[in-house]
């Protein structure tokens, strides 16, 4: 250790400490309208727009769904975000099996094609395809909702799905196959518990992705309002706290359900760690 | 399904056509054909010359294109410059808290977009807190307002996208081999050169990607422009989905969006070109 080395560390040391509060007050930023929302679920405003602080109170909690059309568009979110999910799960989960576990001509222009949406602004996603359905005479509205969000989806979820199963061993399914077991007990012992994790992610993704979509929606949903809709409207006519209420009721649900996730992940892990033995 | 080739990459002529024929087809359905009506319709003059939407989408709104990337650059770079040293932290300095922050990085993504920044124009509001502090730092003049400025919407752009560039800088930085570091801290004894010598080229594709993924929804967004500016303020958007909502010029609209695009795949480019050549260096 040479005289200087203890200035030098301590000058390390408190560049470190510099760092680590940049890095807080970023994080910082990332929160305050959080905490917005969720104190302004608890506000009673004056007038009709919940922008202002003016007192606390349990009122929107005690009666969240107050606003007919605030919950017909909540309904409407969810139900659209179940379809589009369930549909963009299974086209990009076998996109994703097919480019991880074959080799062939042209999956090279499918990654990309793949690539492309997500690097393509909404606002040319969205009016591309009313441009589509305005030569194509369609009647805009729930159907073509749906049609959008999957095409988003779709991405997004073969996208996270090869990225988790990448660089698989494959031939866990040959063992199976001559251990005697038929093709489609194959797929349900042995591909699908190995895929289930990444697949279960990409359908979270995608159901989030599909419940807070504003600008493809806005151009495809001819006279129906979903949730990001209504919020949009909401600024010209009122704007209650019980936007917040469900805002806030989204942000609690969904960590509630990765919390759950990833305790399911856990137990899978510990029981594949303990199977073998057993 | 016969098991015939072993390994990772089996030969099957049929098999991956027959996976990825749902949702390719969709994809070239809805992706890949509209960028094609998108064009026809930009063209298609509708009792006007074919080139007429793409004239007045330059002579019209030529200033909303340049004030569009303007906003949407400056929120790139300041996304960087506050997400870069996040990225740092979870990276080399978090230690058993990684996952814990990697967390709340994705948590605002678990809230509406739109109520997000609606909660912004709140907290900017004339008469919030935000405006009430900077007057009484005199950082702002007393009627000053930072609701309607560019800050205001630059803000909120770079607020929206930020999860955007932090994750995929955190991916890279995360990659990179520590004893590369020690060894970088041991060779150039200062550790900023360590720094801007090894870690920082290192991290470049994640530079890259975060800032795509924060520059190209960035230029094409308006939610923020249109809550948090003023028609001052106002985003190619904005006029897109405008003309094409509720003014009905379709051929400009589709103009409007077709030149976008284009502008965003020449930048894309010639921002690949530069970062890799800086990697070459």
């Amino acid at each position: 250790m040479t005289s200087g080395s203890a200035p030098l560390a301590r000058r390390a040391r408190w560049r470190g400490w510099v760092l680590d509060l940049i890095g807080a007050m970023v994080l910082l930023y990332l929160f305050l309208p959080i905490f917005v929302i969720i104190l302004y679920s608890f506000n009673r405003p004056e007038g009709k727009f919940n922008f202002v602080w003016k007192a606390f109170s349990l009122d929107a909690w005690r009666d969240p769904f107050k606003f007919e059309p605030l919950v017909d568009a909540m309904k409407l979110s969810l139900k659209v975000a179940s379809i589009s999910t369930a549909v963009a799960t299974v086209f990009g989960s076998l996109i994703a099996l097919a480019l991880c576990r074959y080799k062939f001509r042209g999956s090279g222009a499918i990654g990309l094609l793949l690539v492309l949406p997500l690097t393509t602004p909404e606002v040319v996603l969205g009016s591309s395809l009313l441009s589509l359905f305005l030569d194509l005479n369609a009647h805009m509205g729930f159907t073509t909702i749906v049609i959008a969000h999957i095409m988003f989806s779709v991405s997004y979820v073969a996208l996270t799905v090869r990225a988790r199963i990448r660089g698989f061993d494959w031939t866990l399914e040959e063992a199976a196959m001559d251990l005697g077991a038929t093709p489609v007990r194959v797929i349900f012992k042995v591909t699908l518990p190995l895929i289930a994790p990444g697949i279960v992610a990409a359908a979270m993704l995608s159901f989030a992705l599909s419940l807070d979509d504003f600008i493809i929606t806005l151009f495809n949903s001819g006279s129906e309002v979903t949730y990001p809709l209504y919020v949009y409207g909401a600024r010209r006519a009122a704007f209650p706290p019980q936007i917040n209420v469900l805002a806030t009721t989204i942000l609690v649900g969904s960590l509630l359900l990765l919390g759950i996730t990833v305790l399911w992940q856990q137990r899978r892990l510990k029981q594949a760690l303990v199977a073998p033995g057993a | 399904m016969a098991g015939t080739a072993a390994g990772g990459g089996r030969r099957n002529p049929v098999a991956p056509y027959l996976l990825i024929a749902p949702g390719v087809l969709w994809l070239l359905m809805f992706f890949a054909i509209p960028l094609v009506t998108l064009a026809q319709t930009s063209l298609a003059g509708e009792g006007r010359a074919w080139w007429d939407g793409y004239a007045r989408a330059f002579t019209q709104y030529g200033s909303f294109i340049v004030r569009s990337f303007r906003f949407s650059l400056m929120a790139t770079l300041v996304a960087l410059l506050l997400g870069y040293p996040l990225a740092y932290v979870m990276a080399f300095r978090a230690g058993r808290f990684k996952n814990f922050l990697l967390g709340l990085v994705i948590l605002p993504f678990f809230t509406t977009f739109l109520v997000r920044t609606f909660a912004w124009k709140t907290m900017l509001n004339d008469g919030g807190p935000i405006v009430g502090m900077l007057v009484w730092l005199h950082l702002l003049p007393p009627d000053g307002r930072l609701l309607n400025t560019n800050w205001a919407v630059i803000g909120g752009l770079t607020y929206n996208f930020l999860p955007f560039m932090i994750l995929p800088i955190y991916v890279s930085l995360e990659k990179i081999d520590r004893r590369l570091v020690e060894a970088a801290q041991d060779l150039y004894s200062n550790p900023i050169r360590a720094f801007g010598r090894v870690v920082f080229p290192l991290s470049l594709p994640g530079v890259f990607a975060g800032s795509l993924l924060t520059f190209i929804p960035a230029s094409g967004d308006f939610i923020n422009a249109e809550l948090l500016g003023s028609p001052n303020q106002r985003m190619i958007g904005t006029v897109i989905q405008n003309q094409f909502l509720q003014v009905h010029d379709y051929p400009l609209a589709a103009s409007l969006s077709f030149v976008l695009m284009v502008i965003i795949t020449i930048a894309v480019v010639v921002y690949a070109r530069v970062l890799g050549t800086e990697d070459l260096a």
